[in-house]
């Protein structure tokens, strides 16, 4: 991205330079404003406003009963952000539990979908008989539907006619009575290992898309060298794909700590405590209690810690690029 | 190169175990959808007992899921027509043009990519609301307001990756057009767009698979009328019985149009993000 900015900079200076001399707008000044106007609409319409709006509720005391009325919503200035920081009641401490359980279940996701991916990736790299089949079946989960996946999931993952049960108790024969994956503690893992299985094809995706790049000769040079293979991957694919792990990594991490679909399609509505990302939770704490402004002030709070975990990363890896 | 014995090891042990992770829920889909109803109440089998092509037969009827596959074709199509259209312009203004205000424009429009949905879920709601009781625009519960908000949702995106692909067209291109008298226009229309044709798939089926699985605002923005796929698919197991049989060959047949235009044109896709987010 940066080596896009620095083009498109010495671009901009050479056409400063060139029209430097001209004081007056030259003709056709508003043509890019022109191109750019039906895009800056619909964001406006779609996602500034409403985020506007969204933290301007924050401040309100949006509850059932101004919700038809909602302009006259009395201004409580920072309570709703009390209530819901105030860890000691039940309000602070479920959305406290939420953000916990969320944090534990992105690390998962990132992690092991990054992980996954960068095998597959590495494992297709050269190419063998049957390399196309396997990249094509591997893309499947990122193709399908989202909601389509999660719900064969949702069936294999019943206590008593889902496939999970089946092998682990049928065909491995443990002993034992057959666990609920949907209810109670495992419904964390069962949300994790969904979770994976949508998302580790598009680290796949995106890793295989940057090794392309990677030149042979230089992992064969490294080979007349007398490198192995996991000295080659650590000391040759792993530096070369910096620029794609750097957004990757970032995208990653927003999607799915922003993950409501997943969640909400594997339980639908009875949301289990251990499943309880925070998306979901801000979505059931707004639509259940009818209180919009303590969801706002939730929403904002997670919008907050997004920008400031994505600002410190990027800074943190820009510096380091600048170091390198 | 000859590999070593650790490396294919390895290959051959991340492609089977991950051929099986991504295999298993495609099978049970598969297979259950074509199982009658008292298979998939019962005990799991990997193999069905008896085949049946009647859940493909049924779903139809247990809910209207001919009207949700409607309206799901219409709303990501035109989503997906009008993204591409104005992310077409916007990227080239960003490529081609520099302009004040054009970094604040990327800056902002890339950010939203972080808005968690919740955020700005109800105010969108509401403005809609109020943009029925101003103006008489029904946008809640029709397909107009579910695609002008999916087509916003892949703008940024498309918009970045289009930009990005747009960069690596020489410009000498487009400017040899101009020196011959094509507008800025006919420019882009007959010298970049030709050029861009891996890009653009790119994007159209970036947008077309956002729209089609999009669920949080279709539960919320969608009623009888025009509800799409991604809820009315839930719907099967509100009734009385959980048809799992007839959810699973649901599930089989919206997922197979976006699966083989996907696979059809990954390798466009594979292009198209190598040229605009690889970067």
């Amino acid at each position: 991205m940066s080596a896009t900015t620095t083009t498109r900079k010495s671009g901009a200076a050479d056409k400063a330079a060139r029209g430097g001399k001209r004081k007056t707008r030259k003709a056709g000044w508003w043509l890019p404003y022109a191109l750019l106007a039906p895009a800056v609409v619909f964001e406006l319409v779609i996602h500034v406003i409403p985020m506007a709006t969204g933290i301007w509720m924050s401040f309100l005391k949006l509850t059932k009963m101004y919700i038809s009325n909602w302009g006259n919503a009395p201004v409580t200035g920072l309570k709703n952000y009390q209530i819901a920081l105030d860890f000691n009641s039940a309000i602070g401490a479920g959305l406290l539990k939420s953000f916990l359980i969320t944090a534990a279940f992105t690390i998962l996701v990132v992690g092991i979908s990054w992980g996954l991916g960068m095998a597959a990736a590495v494992a297709l790299q050269k190419s063998f008989f049957g390399r196309g089949f396997f990249r094509t079946l591997f893309l499947i989960p990122y193709a399908l539907p989202m909601y389509a996946g999660v719900i064969a999931w949702k069936f294999m993952l019943q206590k008593d006619n889902g496939a999970i049960n089946h092998f682990f108790f049928d065909n491995l024969g443990l002993p034992g009575a057959r666990p609920f994956w949907l209810i109670g503690d495992n419904a964390f893992w069962a949300v994790v290992i969904v979770a994976i299985w949508r998302l580790w094809p598009f680290a796949f995706l995106m890793l295989m898309a940057g090794l392309q790049s990677i030149p042979n000769d230089v992992y064969e040079a490294s080979a007349v060298d007398g490198a192995k293979p996991l000295r080659q991957w650590s000391s040759i694919t792993l530096p070369m794909l910096r620029p794609v792990n750097m957004v990757l990594l970032l995208v990653m991490f927003l999607w799915t700590f922003n993950d409501f679909n997943t969640p909400f399609v594997l339980f639908g509505g009875s949301q289990p405590p251990a499943g309880d990302l925070i998306s979901f939770h801000i979505y059931n704490a707004s639509f259940l209690t009818w209180n919009f402004g303590s969801g706002a002030a939730m929403s904002v709070l997670l919008l907050l810690f997004l920008l400031i975990v994505s600002g410190i990363y990027l800074l943190f890896m820009n510096r380091r690029k600048d170091r390198a | 190169m000859r590999e070593t014995t650790g490396a294919k090891s390895f290959r051959i042990a991340t492609i089977a175990i991950l051929s099986i992770f991504t295999i298993v829920p495609i099978w049970v889909m598969v297979i259950s959808g074509l199982k009658p109803l008292k298979d998939v109440q019962g005990a799991f089998s990997w193999w069905p007992k008896t085949l049946t092509i009647q859940p493909y037969i049924d779903m139809w009827q247990t809910v209207p899921l001919g009207n949700y596959f409607v309206n799901s074709v219409i709303v990501s199509s035109v989503a997906t027509v009008l993204s591409l259209i104005i992310a077409i312009f916007a990227s080239y203004a960003i490529s081609r043009y520099n302009f004040r205000g054009r970094s604040v424009f990327s800056t902002t429009v890339l950010s939203t990519q972080m808005l968690p949905g919740v955020l700005f879920l109800l105010p969108l709601f509401l403005i809609f609301v109020n943009i029925n009781t101003n103006f008489g625009v029904q946008l809640v519960g029709t397909r107009t307001g579910l695609i002008i908000t999916y087509l916003t949702f892949s703008l940024p995106f498309s918009i970045w990756m289009l930009a990005g692909y747009f960069d690596g067209i020489p410009r000498e291109l487009d400017e040899a057009a101009k020196v011959d008298g094509c507008g800025p226009m006919r420019a882009l229309i007959t010298v970049i767009l030709p050029t861009a044709r891996p890009g653009l798939v790119a994007v159209a089926i970036y947008s077309f698979m956002t729209s089609w699985g999009e669920v949080l605002f279709a539960s919320v923005m969608t009623t009888d009328a025009n509800r799409t796929l991604a809820v009315g698919l839930q719907l099967y197991s509100t009734q009385t019985n959980v048809y799992w049989n007839q959810i699973m060959a649901a599930s089989v047949v919206v997922s197979i149009p976006i699966v083989i235009g996907f696979l059809l044109l990954q390798k466009n896709f594979v292009a198209g993000l190598t040229a605009g987010a690889v970067k």
